[in-house]
């Protein structure tokens, strides 16, 4: 059973409507399982409390990127036109916050998204090339019109029987076992 | 529009009928319908229209590397310029081009913090949009410098001449940073909306080549909730970000002039007026770029004529500030009492230039008056005329802006007068093949709507309407 067990990735429900989705996810929240989630082809409004989420932590990511740009605006330019090659242009200051701020503030904001959109990658783990939900030839629709749960066999409260109950008790359309 | 039940027990009436709003997706069709409607385009068969567009717009970009090459290896005296227009079309292109990008930023970012829905439908094709007309703008100032060979030096990259470093006072250095920062955000925005559409391609796909590599490309996107968390933060912080970027880049070009102590260029109106006049441009191109493919591809469920009308709109209300700045422009020059402005200004309506002067009036700021008018704004065909004269205006614009400004300097005996020549025009011609290649090469093999983007603003993707299978009583 064990062997068997470990060939398995984890249940799947596929589901009609957003509502049902949702549904079922503050049930399989409530429940306590850990290792689960909810696939669906468009975020769905409110779905991160019914999987009882906390807020993302991209936006640290990108302050950090922001702070980085912004000090490495100034000290770049301090460096190069104060420091490293002073050249007095029209009896201007050779370093004042003043002239160089377009410069910091374009950095500010390249390293910012720079922060968002690698801090994205990073937290979801992506490019991941290999996933066993994408060698299964239904879960095609999560990025159509269907709306998935997955409970993995990892988790500890992972009982095949009460989760189909539960799944079915939810209005799911289909369920199945998904290879690893 | 039917009584909607939002409670079992309790029926709430439609609103009366001059309250009730156009829907955005219209006929009410289901998600599998918007994903097919927009896949469909990438899988079908090549159409024929397309190859001759292709064609035709690959051998006009010839013409960029003929004639950059003949400017490289003959000099600058191939272009028009003279003494005192030192600037001529290659910085009206610059310009021109990169205003044509802010409209996909305003639509990917502004109106997202808006919460304007309708943006969903247009995003990704004006955001491509964006991403090409930078890339056609950033081949002027880099020809510009002259000796081409040099333009590295516009970076401050370490180099083995002693040390030497940018001059971090000049505007046009603040532009390099603008522009390249403005280019690299907005083709990262624009990649990252299109992960979730192309894993729907790549979940679609029959051809193993194709299947690897919108699979390569949609990064293994699974739409994991808990996935979907982070990826809508980023969104939002994106958006938030491109917002003060998009207004800093025109702003950051505008300087180019302003920061300089040339009649007709100093004036603290410039910022915000070039802003307005971006993205007037940018919308213009993105009506006379969306209405064709709105009717070759059938798309008028999804890109309907309320998104017409309030592109529209957004033309006449960007177009109504660019009048205003115009009208005030020449006010400053009257009250502000500087003979050098108030003569630059006369000269710029009556003088040698008077003809672009009035092209570029009756183009922008007559042109969008019609668009006060509803019957005309949804009168397609109307529309996209108006949005080409739109596009011409705003070249001549940045052409009087330039061009007049310079041809009459402080001397009497500089006064010159600038014609382009054919390596200018040809040029500019060219670019419009390279825009044309490319835009075409996206409508081909990637989803010209946001699929998902436009099914999360369908009832059915809201788990508390009927259609989204609310039952009533849950909550």
């Amino acid at each position: 059973m064990s062997t068997q067990k470990a060939q398995e990735y984890g249940l799947l429900a596929e589901f009609e409507t957003p509502a049902d989705a949702m549904h079922a996810a503050e049930k399989i929240r409530d429940a306590g399982f850990t290792r689960w989630d909810v696939h669906t082809p468009f975020p769905i409004h409110g779905m991160d409390e019914a999987m009882g989420l906390k807020n993302s932590k991209v936006g640290w990511f990108s302050f950090c990127g922001g702070v980085t740009g912004f000090t490495a605006g100034y000290t770049m330019i301090w460096f190069m036109n104060k420091f490293n090659y002073p050249i007095v242009v029209g009896g201007k200051p050779l370093f004042s916050p003043m002239f160089p701020f377009p410069v910091v503030y374009e950095m500010t904001i390249l390293l910012s998204a720079f922060g968002a959109i690698f801090g994205m990658l990073f937290l979801n783990r992506l490019p991941k090339l290999h996933h066993p939900l994408l060698k299964n030839h239904r879960f095609k629709g999560a990025t159509d019109d269907k709306f998935y749960i997955i409970i993995e066999t990892s988790d500890p409260r992972y009982v095949e029987e009460e989760i189909r109950d539960l799944f079915q008790s939810e209005g799911c359309n289909h369920i199945e076992l998904v290879a690893e | 529009m039917n009584s909607t039940v939002l409670n079992s027990s309790v029926k709430i009436a439609a609103p009366p009928k001059e309250l009730e709003r156009e829907p955005l997706v219209l006929n009410n069709r289901p998600l599998s319908w918007i994903t097919n409607q927009v896949a469909r385009i990438i899988e079908g068969d090549t159409p024929r229209w397309w190859w001759i567009g292709f064609i035709l717009s690959a051998t006009v970009t010839v013409l960029v590397p003929i004639y950059v090459g003949y400017l490289i290896s003959t000099g600058v005296g191939v272009w028009g310029l003279n003494s005192p227009i030192a600037w001529g079309w290659a910085i009206v292109n610059f310009v021109f081009w990169i205003g044509i990008g802010h409209a996909g930023t305003l639509i990917s970012a502004v109106l997202f913090l808006l919460r304007q829905k309708w943006r969903t439908s247009i995003n990704r094709a004006a955001e491509a949009m964006t991403i090409f007309a930078v890339m056609c703008a950033g081949i002027f100032p880099g020809i510009h410098v002259g000796r081409i060979w040099y333009a590295w030096w516009l970076f401050p990259l370490p180099n083995s001449n002693g040390p030497i470093w940018p001059q971090f006072r000049s505007p046009l250095l603040w532009d390099v940073f603008a522009v390249s920062t403005y280019a690299t955000v907005s083709l990262l925005f624009w990649y990252m909306g299109l992960i979730p559409d192309l894993a729907t391609i790549r979940d679609r796909c029959k051809n193993f080549f194709s299947k690897f590599l919108y699979g390569l490309f949609s990064l293994g996107w699974t739409g994991s909730n808990r996935h979907w968390r982070n990826y809508e933060k980023a969104y939002l912080l994106l958006a938030g970000l491109s917002t003060p970027l998009v207004l800093s880049v025109h702003s950051i070009v505008s300087f180019d002039f302003a920061v300089s102590q040339v009649p007709g260029w100093h004036t603290t109106i410039f910022p915000p007026y070039f802003v307005a006049g971006a993205v007037f441009s940018g919308f213009g191109m993105v009506l006379t770029l969306m209405i064709p493919l709105r009717s070759i591809f059938h798309l008028h469920d999804l890109l309907t004529v309320r998104h017409i009308d309030l592109m529209c709109k957004v033309v006449l209300a960007t177009g109504t500030i660019v009048g205003y700045a115009y009208g005030m422009e020449f006010f400053i020059a009257w009250y502000g009492g500087n003979p050098y402005e108030a003569y630059c200004f006369q000269n710029r309506a009556f003088g040698p230039y008077w003809w672009a002067y009035w092209i570029m009036i009756s183009c922008n700021v007559i042109t969008p008056q019609f668009f006060w008018v509803k019957k005309f704004r949804r009168n397609i065909l109307l529309v996209w005329v108006l949005s080409i004269f739109v596009n011409i205006g705003m070249w001549f614009e940045r052409f009087v802006i330039v061009v007049s400004s310079l041809h009459r300097d402080y001397i009497p005996a500089n006064w010159s007068y600038y014609s382009p020549t054919k390596v200018d025009v040809l040029t500019f011609v060219g670019t419009f093949g390279l825009f044309g290649v490319l835009f075409l090469l996206f409508i081909r093999f990637l989803p010209l709507i946001a699929i998902s983007e436009v099914k999360g603003i369908t009832n059915y993707a809201d788990p508390h309407h009927p259609q989204g299978g609310a039952k009533g009583g849950h909550h």
